[in-house]
Protein backbone atom coordinates (compact mmCIF):
# COMPACT_ATOMS: atom_id res chain seq x y z
CA UNK A 1 0.00 0.00 0.00
CA UNK A 2 1.22 3.63 -0.96
CA UNK A 3 0.60 5.29 2.37
CA UNK A 4 0.69 8.33 1.45
CA UNK A 5 0.05 8.83 -2.48
CA UNK A 6 -3.81 8.70 -3.02
CA UNK A 7 -4.21 8.83 0.66
CA UNK A 8 -7.74 9.08 1.97
CA UNK A 9 -6.32 10.12 5.57
CA UNK A 10 -6.81 8.60 8.92
CA UNK A 11 -9.27 5.85 9.66
CA UNK A 12 -11.38 5.61 13.19
CA UNK A 13 -12.56 1.97 13.85
CA UNK A 14 -16.68 2.80 14.22
CA UNK A 15 -17.49 -0.41 16.51
CA UNK A 16 -18.09 1.29 20.15
CA UNK A 17 -15.95 3.62 22.26
CA UNK A 18 -14.53 7.45 21.58
CA UNK A 19 -14.77 7.45 18.27
CA UNK A 20 -16.35 11.03 17.52
CA UNK A 21 -13.49 11.95 20.02
CA UNK A 22 -10.68 10.99 17.96
CA UNK A 23 -12.44 12.05 14.40
CA UNK A 24 -13.03 15.97 16.19
CA UNK A 25 -8.93 15.71 17.16
CA UNK A 26 -8.01 14.37 13.05
CA UNK A 27 -10.21 16.92 11.91
CA UNK A 28 -8.19 19.89 14.52
CA UNK A 29 -5.03 18.47 12.82
CA UNK A 30 -6.10 18.76 9.25
CA UNK A 31 -5.84 15.54 8.46
CA UNK A 32 -8.50 13.77 6.66
CA UNK A 33 -10.57 11.27 8.41
CA UNK A 34 -13.19 9.13 8.65
CA UNK A 35 -14.91 6.29 10.66
CA UNK A 36 -14.58 2.62 9.52
CA UNK A 37 -17.09 0.01 9.79
CA UNK A 38 -16.50 -2.59 7.38
CA UNK A 39 -13.10 -4.68 5.48
CA UNK A 40 -13.77 -2.69 2.62
CA UNK A 41 -13.58 0.45 4.32
CA UNK A 42 -9.57 0.14 5.10
CA UNK A 43 -8.87 0.73 1.66
CA UNK A 44 -6.81 3.64 0.56
CA UNK A 45 -6.01 4.52 4.17
CA UNK A 46 -2.44 5.69 5.41
CA UNK A 47 -3.62 4.79 9.52
CA UNK A 48 -6.43 3.64 11.30
CA UNK A 49 -7.13 4.36 15.13
CA UNK A 50 -8.40 1.78 17.58
CA UNK A 51 -10.24 3.86 20.33
CA UNK A 52 -10.97 3.47 23.73
CA UNK A 53 -14.28 1.60 24.68
CA UNK A 54 -14.21 -1.91 26.17
CA UNK A 55 -11.66 -4.63 25.03
CA UNK A 56 -13.98 -7.35 24.80
CA UNK A 57 -16.89 -5.88 22.70
CA UNK A 58 -14.62 -4.85 20.56
CA UNK A 59 -12.71 -7.86 19.56
CA UNK A 60 -15.95 -9.70 19.47
CA UNK A 61 -17.17 -7.21 16.73
CA UNK A 62 -13.59 -7.37 15.31
CA UNK A 63 -14.09 -11.04 15.10
CA UNK A 64 -17.54 -11.47 13.49
CA UNK A 65 -17.64 -9.29 10.86
CA UNK A 66 -13.60 -10.40 9.59
CA UNK A 67 -12.54 -6.45 10.51
CA UNK A 68 -9.63 -8.38 12.52
CA UNK A 69 -8.21 -10.03 9.60
CA UNK A 70 -8.57 -7.53 7.16
CA UNK A 71 -6.68 -5.43 9.63
CA UNK A 72 -3.93 -7.72 9.81
CA UNK A 73 -3.49 -7.68 6.40
CA UNK A 74 -3.63 -4.02 5.99
CA UNK A 75 -0.69 -4.16 8.42
CA UNK A 76 1.15 -6.10 6.48
CA UNK A 77 0.58 -3.95 3.67
CA UNK A 78 2.02 -0.82 5.62
CA UNK A 79 -1.38 0.59 7.08
CA UNK A 80 -0.32 2.40 10.28
CA UNK A 81 -1.68 1.27 13.49
CA UNK A 82 -2.98 3.62 16.61
CA UNK A 83 -4.60 1.78 19.46
CA UNK A 84 -5.66 4.41 23.03
CA UNK A 85 -6.51 2.18 25.79
CA UNK A 86 -8.62 -0.77 24.74
CA UNK A 87 -7.33 -0.55 21.28
CA UNK A 88 -3.59 -0.57 23.11
CA UNK A 89 -5.11 -3.95 24.74
CA UNK A 90 -6.08 -5.35 21.45
CA UNK A 91 -2.97 -4.36 19.70
CA UNK A 92 -0.77 -6.19 21.82
CA UNK A 93 0.91 -9.32 21.59
CA UNK A 94 0.63 -10.62 25.03
CA UNK A 95 -2.17 -9.72 27.29
CA UNK A 96 -1.30 -10.78 30.95
CA UNK A 97 -3.45 -13.77 31.83
CA UNK A 98 -5.76 -13.64 28.86
CA UNK A 99 -5.02 -14.53 25.50
CA UNK A 100 -3.83 -12.08 22.87
CA UNK A 101 -6.18 -10.57 20.37
CA UNK A 102 -4.60 -8.89 17.24
CA UNK A 103 -1.03 -9.17 18.90
CA UNK A 104 0.46 -6.91 16.20
CA UNK A 105 3.19 -5.06 18.71
CA UNK A 106 5.32 -6.49 20.69
CA UNK A 107 4.65 -5.23 24.19
CA UNK A 108 2.47 -7.09 27.51
CA UNK A 109 -0.38 -5.10 28.91
CA UNK A 110 -1.98 -5.47 31.94
CA UNK A 111 -6.02 -4.73 31.77
CA UNK A 112 -7.19 -2.60 34.48
CA UNK A 113 -4.11 -2.42 35.65
CA UNK A 114 -5.06 0.96 38.33
CA UNK A 115 -8.67 -0.60 39.52
CA UNK A 116 -12.39 0.69 38.71
CA UNK A 117 -13.41 3.69 38.03
CA UNK A 118 -12.70 5.61 41.24
CA UNK A 119 -8.90 5.24 40.41
CA UNK A 120 -9.24 7.20 36.91
CA UNK A 121 -7.02 10.00 36.88
CA UNK A 122 -5.62 13.02 34.73
CA UNK A 123 -1.62 14.40 35.28
CA UNK A 124 0.65 15.99 33.18
CA UNK A 125 4.12 14.56 31.74
CA UNK A 126 6.73 15.09 28.52
CA UNK A 127 6.89 12.88 25.83
CA UNK A 128 9.93 14.65 24.47
CA UNK A 129 10.02 12.34 21.05
CA UNK A 130 6.45 13.71 20.59
CA UNK A 131 5.89 17.27 21.69
CA UNK A 132 8.61 19.68 23.77
CA UNK A 133 5.30 20.45 25.97
CA UNK A 134 4.42 18.45 28.84
CA UNK A 135 0.99 16.70 27.67
CA UNK A 136 -2.13 16.63 29.20
CA UNK A 137 -3.11 12.85 30.29
CA UNK A 138 -6.56 11.17 30.87
CA UNK A 139 -6.53 7.33 32.53
CA UNK A 140 -10.16 5.65 32.23
CA UNK A 141 -9.87 2.14 33.62
CA UNK A 142 -6.40 1.75 31.86
CA UNK A 143 -4.28 -0.63 31.11
CA UNK A 144 -0.55 -0.58 32.07
CA UNK A 145 2.39 -1.90 29.43
CA UNK A 146 4.30 -3.82 31.58
CA UNK A 147 7.03 -4.89 28.67
CA UNK A 148 8.15 -3.91 25.84
CA UNK A 149 10.11 -5.72 23.23
CA UNK A 150 13.54 -4.54 21.17
CA UNK A 151 12.06 -3.44 18.81
CA UNK A 152 9.38 -1.49 20.60
CA UNK A 153 10.42 2.36 21.36
CA UNK A 154 9.34 3.79 24.79
CA UNK A 155 7.86 6.96 24.30
CA UNK A 156 6.42 7.71 28.00
CA UNK A 157 7.38 5.51 31.23
CA UNK A 158 5.83 6.98 34.17
CA UNK A 159 6.24 5.13 37.98
CA UNK A 160 6.56 1.48 37.26
CA UNK A 161 4.85 0.88 33.40
CA UNK A 162 4.98 2.36 30.40
CA UNK A 163 2.05 4.90 29.03
CA UNK A 164 3.45 4.72 24.95
CA UNK A 165 5.14 3.20 22.94
CA UNK A 166 5.71 2.05 19.31
CA UNK A 167 7.22 0.38 16.38
CA UNK A 168 7.86 1.22 12.90
CA UNK A 169 4.24 0.68 11.95
CA UNK A 170 2.47 0.95 15.51
CA UNK A 171 1.70 3.47 18.35
CA UNK A 172 -0.28 2.35 21.41
CA UNK A 173 -1.15 4.54 24.55
CA UNK A 174 -2.89 3.57 27.57
CA UNK A 175 -4.20 7.24 27.95
CA UNK A 176 -6.48 8.94 26.23
CA UNK A 177 -5.66 11.94 23.98
CA UNK A 178 -8.42 12.17 22.47
CA UNK A 179 -9.96 13.64 25.57
CA UNK A 180 -7.96 16.20 26.28
CA UNK A 181 -7.20 19.63 24.28
CA UNK A 182 -3.54 18.23 23.80
CA UNK A 183 -3.15 17.61 20.05
CA UNK A 184 0.27 16.57 20.11
CA UNK A 185 0.19 12.35 20.04
CA UNK A 186 -2.60 12.61 17.26
CA UNK A 187 0.57 14.96 15.01
CA UNK A 188 2.86 12.15 15.79
CA UNK A 189 0.52 9.60 14.59
CA UNK A 190 -0.68 11.58 11.13
CA UNK A 191 3.40 12.30 10.43
CA UNK A 192 4.04 8.59 11.39
CA UNK A 193 1.51 7.67 8.21
CA UNK A 194 3.17 10.06 6.49
CA UNK A 195 0.57 12.78 6.02
CA UNK A 196 1.09 16.68 6.00
CA UNK A 197 -0.34 18.08 9.10
CA UNK A 198 -1.09 21.51 10.51
CA UNK A 199 0.13 23.21 13.42
CA UNK A 200 2.87 23.17 16.21
CA UNK A 201 3.79 20.30 18.20
CA UNK A 202 3.34 22.54 21.30
CA UNK A 203 0.34 23.89 23.25
CA UNK A 204 -2.74 23.15 23.43
CA UNK A 205 -5.88 23.66 21.00
CA UNK A 206 -7.94 26.80 22.71
CA UNK A 207 -10.95 25.82 20.61
CA UNK A 208 -11.27 22.15 22.34
CA UNK A 209 -13.77 21.69 24.99
CA UNK A 210 -14.71 18.23 26.81
CA UNK A 211 -18.08 18.97 25.11
CA UNK A 212 -16.33 19.26 21.64
CA UNK A 213 -17.46 15.05 21.01
CA UNK A 214 -21.43 16.24 21.17
CA UNK A 215 -20.79 19.05 18.21
CA UNK A 216 -19.29 16.29 16.19
CA UNK A 217 -22.27 13.63 16.76
CA UNK A 218 -22.22 11.40 13.81
CA UNK A 219 -26.58 10.51 14.33
CA UNK A 220 -27.75 13.68 15.59
CA UNK B 1 -17.25 16.14 43.59
CA UNK B 2 -13.85 18.09 41.96
CA UNK B 3 -14.92 19.16 38.52
CA UNK B 4 -11.93 16.92 37.15
CA UNK B 5 -12.98 13.82 38.51
CA UNK B 6 -17.15 14.72 37.07
CA UNK B 7 -15.21 15.01 33.95
CA UNK B 8 -13.66 11.91 34.17
CA UNK B 9 -16.53 10.22 35.32
CA UNK B 10 -18.45 11.46 32.11
CA UNK B 11 -15.80 10.68 30.13
CA UNK B 12 -16.42 6.94 30.92
CA UNK B 13 -19.77 7.17 29.87
CA UNK B 14 -18.71 8.30 26.20
CA UNK B 15 -15.81 5.40 26.55
CA UNK B 16 -19.60 3.17 26.23
CA UNK B 17 -21.01 4.45 23.26
CA UNK B 18 -21.90 1.88 20.82
CA UNK B 19 -22.31 -0.71 23.54
CA UNK B 20 -25.00 -2.77 25.22
CA UNK B 21 -25.24 -2.52 28.94
CA UNK B 22 -26.95 -5.74 30.46
CA UNK B 23 -28.77 -6.53 33.48
CA UNK B 24 -27.40 -9.88 35.35
CA UNK B 25 -28.45 -11.18 38.62
CA UNK B 26 -25.50 -13.59 39.01
CA UNK B 27 -22.07 -14.54 37.81
CA UNK B 28 -22.75 -16.78 35.42
CA UNK B 29 -25.04 -14.39 33.69
CA UNK B 30 -22.55 -11.67 34.19
CA UNK B 31 -20.02 -14.17 32.13
CA UNK B 32 -22.12 -14.51 29.50
CA UNK B 33 -22.82 -10.97 28.79
CA UNK B 34 -18.81 -9.96 28.92
CA UNK B 35 -18.58 -12.88 26.66
CA UNK B 36 -21.18 -11.81 24.00
CA UNK B 37 -19.77 -8.08 24.11
CA UNK B 38 -21.19 -5.82 26.75
CA UNK B 39 -19.69 -3.07 27.54
CA UNK B 40 -20.69 -2.74 30.69
CA UNK B 41 -22.90 -5.24 33.21
CA UNK B 42 -26.21 -4.34 35.86
CA UNK B 43 -25.60 -5.91 38.58
CA UNK B 44 -28.74 -6.85 40.63
CA UNK B 45 -30.92 -9.41 42.33
CA UNK B 46 -33.88 -9.76 40.25
CA UNK B 47 -34.14 -8.34 36.63
CA UNK B 48 -37.05 -5.42 36.21
CA UNK B 49 -39.74 -7.90 34.70
CA UNK B 50 -39.40 -10.09 38.38
CA UNK B 51 -39.29 -7.08 40.84
CA UNK B 52 -42.94 -5.83 38.92
CA UNK B 53 -44.09 -10.11 39.03
CA UNK B 54 -42.74 -10.31 42.66
CA UNK B 55 -43.82 -6.80 43.92
CA UNK B 56 -43.39 -5.96 47.33
CA UNK B 57 -40.18 -2.86 48.37
CA UNK B 58 -37.68 -3.32 45.84
CA UNK B 59 -34.38 -1.73 47.52
CA UNK B 60 -30.52 -2.03 46.63
CA UNK B 61 -28.89 -5.64 46.20
CA UNK B 62 -26.88 -7.45 48.41
CA UNK B 63 -23.65 -5.67 48.27
CA UNK B 64 -21.91 -9.51 48.57
CA UNK B 65 -23.47 -10.28 45.12
CA UNK B 66 -22.48 -6.96 43.68
CA UNK B 67 -19.02 -7.97 44.82
CA UNK B 68 -19.05 -11.59 43.21
CA UNK B 69 -19.97 -10.34 40.11
CA UNK B 70 -17.16 -7.62 39.77
CA UNK B 71 -14.92 -9.95 41.04
CA UNK B 72 -16.08 -12.17 37.62
CA UNK B 73 -15.64 -9.68 34.87
CA UNK B 74 -13.08 -7.17 33.60
CA UNK B 75 -16.12 -4.70 32.09
CA UNK B 76 -17.06 -2.11 34.32
CA UNK B 77 -19.77 -2.94 36.91
CA UNK B 78 -22.96 -0.66 37.57
CA UNK B 79 -25.83 -1.28 40.39
CA UNK B 80 -28.89 0.26 41.35
CA UNK B 81 -29.43 2.18 44.52
CA UNK B 82 -32.55 3.88 45.06
CA UNK B 83 -33.97 7.05 44.02
CA UNK B 84 -32.92 9.52 46.78
CA UNK B 85 -31.44 6.87 48.94
CA UNK B 86 -27.80 8.46 49.80
CA UNK B 87 -26.58 6.06 52.05
CA UNK B 88 -27.49 3.19 49.22
CA UNK B 89 -25.49 5.31 46.86
CA UNK B 90 -22.42 5.72 49.98
CA UNK B 91 -22.32 2.05 50.46
CA UNK B 92 -22.08 1.02 46.64
CA UNK B 93 -19.26 3.67 46.30
CA UNK B 94 -17.44 2.23 49.56
CA UNK B 95 -17.86 -1.15 47.20
CA UNK B 96 -15.89 0.48 44.64
CA UNK B 97 -18.16 0.10 41.76
CA UNK B 98 -17.88 1.85 38.54
CA UNK B 99 -21.36 3.67 38.17
CA UNK B 100 -24.44 3.30 40.30
CA UNK B 101 -27.90 3.78 38.42
CA UNK B 102 -30.39 5.96 40.66
CA UNK B 103 -33.29 3.90 39.43
CA UNK B 104 -36.81 4.05 39.49
CA UNK B 105 -36.74 0.47 38.83
CA UNK B 106 -36.56 0.24 42.72
CA UNK B 107 -38.87 1.22 45.07
CA UNK B 108 -38.19 5.22 45.54
CA UNK B 109 -36.67 6.02 49.19
CA UNK B 110 -37.51 10.15 48.61
CA UNK B 111 -40.63 11.17 46.62
CA UNK B 112 -39.07 15.00 46.57
CA UNK B 113 -35.15 14.40 46.63
CA UNK B 114 -33.25 12.97 44.50
CA UNK B 115 -29.47 11.89 45.15
CA UNK B 116 -27.36 15.03 45.42
CA UNK B 117 -25.21 13.34 43.22
CA UNK B 118 -22.32 16.20 43.66
CA UNK B 119 -21.22 14.92 47.20
CA UNK B 120 -19.84 11.49 45.37
CA UNK B 121 -17.10 11.16 43.60
CA UNK B 122 -18.26 7.57 41.93
CA UNK B 123 -20.14 8.90 38.63
CA UNK B 124 -24.20 8.26 38.02
CA UNK B 125 -26.45 7.45 35.98
CA UNK B 126 -30.24 8.64 35.79
CA UNK B 127 -33.50 8.46 34.10
CA UNK B 128 -35.48 10.77 32.55
CA UNK B 129 -38.55 11.02 30.48
CA UNK B 130 -37.78 14.13 28.75
CA UNK B 131 -35.88 17.56 28.97
CA UNK B 132 -36.32 18.81 31.70
CA UNK B 133 -35.55 16.08 33.92
CA UNK B 134 -32.51 15.12 31.90
CA UNK B 135 -31.56 18.32 33.07
CA UNK B 136 -32.35 18.61 36.45
CA UNK B 137 -30.30 15.08 36.94
CA UNK B 138 -27.60 16.60 35.12
CA UNK B 139 -27.86 19.87 37.55
CA UNK B 140 -27.85 17.51 40.67
CA UNK B 141 -24.08 15.53 39.13
CA UNK B 142 -25.39 12.84 36.95
CA UNK B 143 -22.79 12.15 34.49
CA UNK B 144 -24.93 10.17 32.19
CA UNK B 145 -28.30 9.61 31.63
CA UNK B 146 -30.64 7.10 30.05
CA UNK B 147 -34.72 7.07 28.81
CA UNK B 148 -36.61 5.71 31.34
CA UNK B 149 -38.60 3.45 28.99
CA UNK B 150 -40.79 0.68 30.98
CA UNK B 151 -38.37 -1.59 32.71
CA UNK B 152 -39.51 -4.88 32.96
CA UNK B 153 -42.00 -4.71 29.46
CA UNK B 154 -40.64 -5.72 27.10
CA UNK B 155 -41.92 -2.87 25.16
CA UNK B 156 -39.87 -0.25 23.46
CA UNK B 157 -43.05 2.07 23.37
CA UNK B 158 -42.22 4.21 26.26
CA UNK B 159 -38.07 4.77 25.21
CA UNK B 160 -39.23 6.06 22.47
CA UNK B 161 -41.39 8.55 23.65
CA UNK B 162 -38.87 9.54 26.14
CA UNK B 163 -36.28 9.59 23.32
CA UNK B 164 -38.54 11.61 20.86
CA UNK B 165 -39.79 14.31 23.91
CA UNK B 166 -36.23 14.84 24.43
CA UNK B 167 -35.08 15.40 20.35
CA UNK B 168 -38.25 17.57 20.21
CA UNK B 169 -37.85 19.69 23.09
CA UNK B 170 -33.84 19.95 22.06
CA UNK B 171 -34.92 21.33 18.06
CA UNK B 172 -37.63 23.90 20.59
CA UNK B 173 -34.50 24.98 22.61
CA UNK B 174 -32.10 25.25 19.97
CA UNK B 175 -34.65 27.51 17.71
CA UNK B 176 -35.63 29.86 19.96
CA UNK B 177 -34.27 33.50 20.33
CA UNK B 178 -32.20 34.62 23.50
CA UNK B 179 -34.90 36.26 25.25
CA UNK B 180 -37.22 33.39 25.01
CA UNK B 181 -34.84 31.04 26.76
CA UNK B 182 -35.67 31.83 30.65
CA UNK B 183 -38.90 31.24 30.13
CA UNK B 184 -38.50 27.94 28.25
CA UNK B 185 -36.54 27.32 30.85
CA UNK B 186 -38.77 27.96 33.53
CA UNK B 187 -41.92 26.39 32.18
CA UNK B 188 -39.66 22.98 31.50
CA UNK B 189 -38.32 22.72 34.98
CA UNK B 190 -34.82 23.30 33.81
CA UNK B 191 -31.56 25.31 35.16
CA UNK B 192 -31.12 28.29 32.75
CA UNK B 193 -26.90 27.33 32.69
CA UNK B 194 -27.99 24.03 31.24
CA UNK B 195 -30.55 25.42 28.92
CA UNK B 196 -27.87 27.61 27.52
CA UNK B 197 -25.58 24.88 27.18
CA UNK B 198 -27.99 22.89 25.17
CA UNK B 199 -28.96 25.53 23.00
CA UNK B 200 -25.06 25.60 21.88
CA UNK B 201 -25.04 22.15 21.71
CA UNK B 202 -28.13 21.03 20.12
CA UNK B 203 -27.52 17.83 22.58
CA UNK B 204 -27.53 16.75 25.92
CA UNK B 205 -24.24 17.75 27.50
CA UNK B 206 -23.49 13.47 28.22
CA UNK B 207 -24.16 10.67 27.27
CA UNK B 208 -27.45 9.56 26.73
CA UNK B 209 -28.45 5.77 26.41
CA UNK B 210 -31.99 4.09 25.68
CA UNK B 211 -33.29 1.72 28.70
CA UNK B 212 -36.54 0.32 29.46
CA UNK B 213 -38.60 -2.09 27.42
CA UNK B 214 -35.53 -3.24 24.85
CA UNK B 215 -35.88 -6.62 23.32
CA UNK B 216 -34.38 -7.37 20.53
CA UNK B 217 -32.14 -6.21 17.78
CA UNK B 218 -34.64 -4.36 16.01
CA UNK B 219 -35.43 -2.58 19.22
CA UNK B 220 -32.14 -1.67 20.08
CA UNK B 221 -31.01 -0.06 16.54
CA UNK B 222 -34.61 1.96 16.40
CA UNK B 223 -33.29 3.44 20.03
CA UNK B 224 -29.74 3.63 17.94
CA UNK B 225 -31.58 5.55 15.22
CA UNK B 226 -33.54 8.09 17.18
CA UNK B 227 -30.15 9.58 18.53
CA UNK B 228 -29.60 7.00 21.54
CA UNK B 229 -25.33 6.48 22.23
CA UNK B 230 -26.13 3.15 22.85
CA UNK B 231 -28.63 0.93 25.25
CA UNK B 232 -29.38 -0.68 28.51
CA UNK B 233 -31.19 -4.32 28.30
CA UNK B 234 -32.72 -5.48 31.31
CA UNK B 235 -34.90 -8.29 31.32
CA UNK B 236 -34.51 -8.66 28.20
CA UNK B 237 -31.47 -11.08 27.69
CA UNK B 238 -32.22 -13.91 30.11
CA UNK B 239 -35.71 -13.81 30.53
CA UNK B 240 -35.56 -14.44 26.55
CA UNK B 241 -35.05 -18.49 25.30
CA UNK B 242 -31.35 -18.22 24.22
CA UNK B 243 -29.80 -15.00 26.27
CA UNK B 244 -26.05 -15.78 24.86
CA UNK B 245 -27.25 -15.62 21.15
CA UNK B 246 -29.58 -12.32 21.70
CA UNK B 247 -27.12 -10.74 23.74
CA UNK B 248 -24.46 -11.30 20.74
CA UNK B 249 -27.14 -10.11 18.49
CA UNK B 250 -28.17 -7.07 20.48
CA UNK B 251 -24.47 -6.14 20.50
CA UNK B 252 -24.13 -6.28 16.89
CA UNK B 253 -27.37 -4.52 16.22
CA UNK B 254 -26.31 -1.92 17.84
CA UNK B 255 -22.53 -1.36 16.20
CA UNK B 256 -24.62 -1.78 12.98
CA UNK B 257 -27.56 -0.02 13.91
CA UNK B 258 -28.20 2.10 10.47
CA UNK B 259 -27.36 -1.27 8.22
CA UNK B 260 -30.78 -3.05 7.55
CA UNK B 261 -28.31 -5.73 5.68
CA UNK B 262 -26.44 -6.85 9.02
CA UNK B 263 -29.78 -5.92 11.33
CA UNK B 264 -32.24 -8.50 9.14
CA UNK B 265 -29.02 -11.14 9.11
CA UNK B 266 -28.77 -11.17 13.08
CA UNK B 267 -32.18 -11.08 13.54
CA UNK B 268 -32.86 -14.19 12.18
CA UNK B 269 -33.51 -17.69 14.58
CA UNK B 270 -33.18 -16.33 17.75
CA UNK B 271 -36.00 -18.27 19.60
CA UNK B 272 -38.72 -16.45 21.71
CA UNK B 273 -37.91 -13.28 22.87
CA UNK B 274 -39.09 -12.19 26.47
CA UNK B 275 -42.95 -12.29 27.13
CA UNK B 276 -43.91 -7.96 26.81
CA UNK B 277 -46.49 -6.67 28.34
CA UNK B 278 -49.13 -3.81 26.87
CA UNK B 279 -48.17 -0.30 28.31
CA UNK B 280 -51.27 1.33 27.64
CA UNK B 281 -53.59 -1.04 29.67
CA UNK B 282 -51.45 -0.91 32.73
CA UNK B 283 -52.69 0.90 35.66
CA UNK B 284 -50.78 4.04 36.36
CA UNK B 285 -49.37 2.63 39.99
CA UNK B 286 -47.77 -0.16 37.89
CA UNK B 287 -45.86 2.20 35.68
CA UNK B 288 -42.16 2.48 37.19
CA UNK B 289 -41.39 5.91 34.77
CA UNK B 290 -43.66 8.13 37.07
CA UNK B 291 -41.35 7.83 39.88
CA UNK B 292 -38.56 10.41 40.63
CA UNK B 293 -39.51 14.10 38.66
Amino acid sequence: MDAVAGSDGIGVLDLQGGVQEHLDHLRRVGVAARPIKRAADLAGLAGLIIPGGESTCLSRLLNIFGLDTAIRQAHGKGLKLWGTCAGAILLARENVGETPFLGLIDVAVNRNAFGSQLDSFNREALAPTVAREPIPLTFIRAPKIVRAGEEVRVLLRLDDYIAAAEDDRILVTVFHPELTPSLAFHRYFARKCGLNVAGDDAGLDPDWTPLSWTRFSLHV
Amino acid sequence: MAENRYLLNAQLAQMLKGGVIMDVVNVEQAQIAQEAGAVAVMALERVPADIRKQGGVARMSDPGLIKAIKEAVTIPVMAKARIGHFVEAQILQALRIDYIDESEVLTPADEECHIDKTRFEIPFVCGARNLGEALRRIAEGAAMIRTKGEAGTGNVVEAVRHMRTMNREIRQLTALPAEEIISFAKVNGIPYELALEVKKLGRLPVVNFAAGGIATPADAALMMQLGCDGVFVGSGIFKSSDPARRARAIVKAVAYFDDPGQLLEVSMDLGEPMAGLDVATMASGERLAGRGW
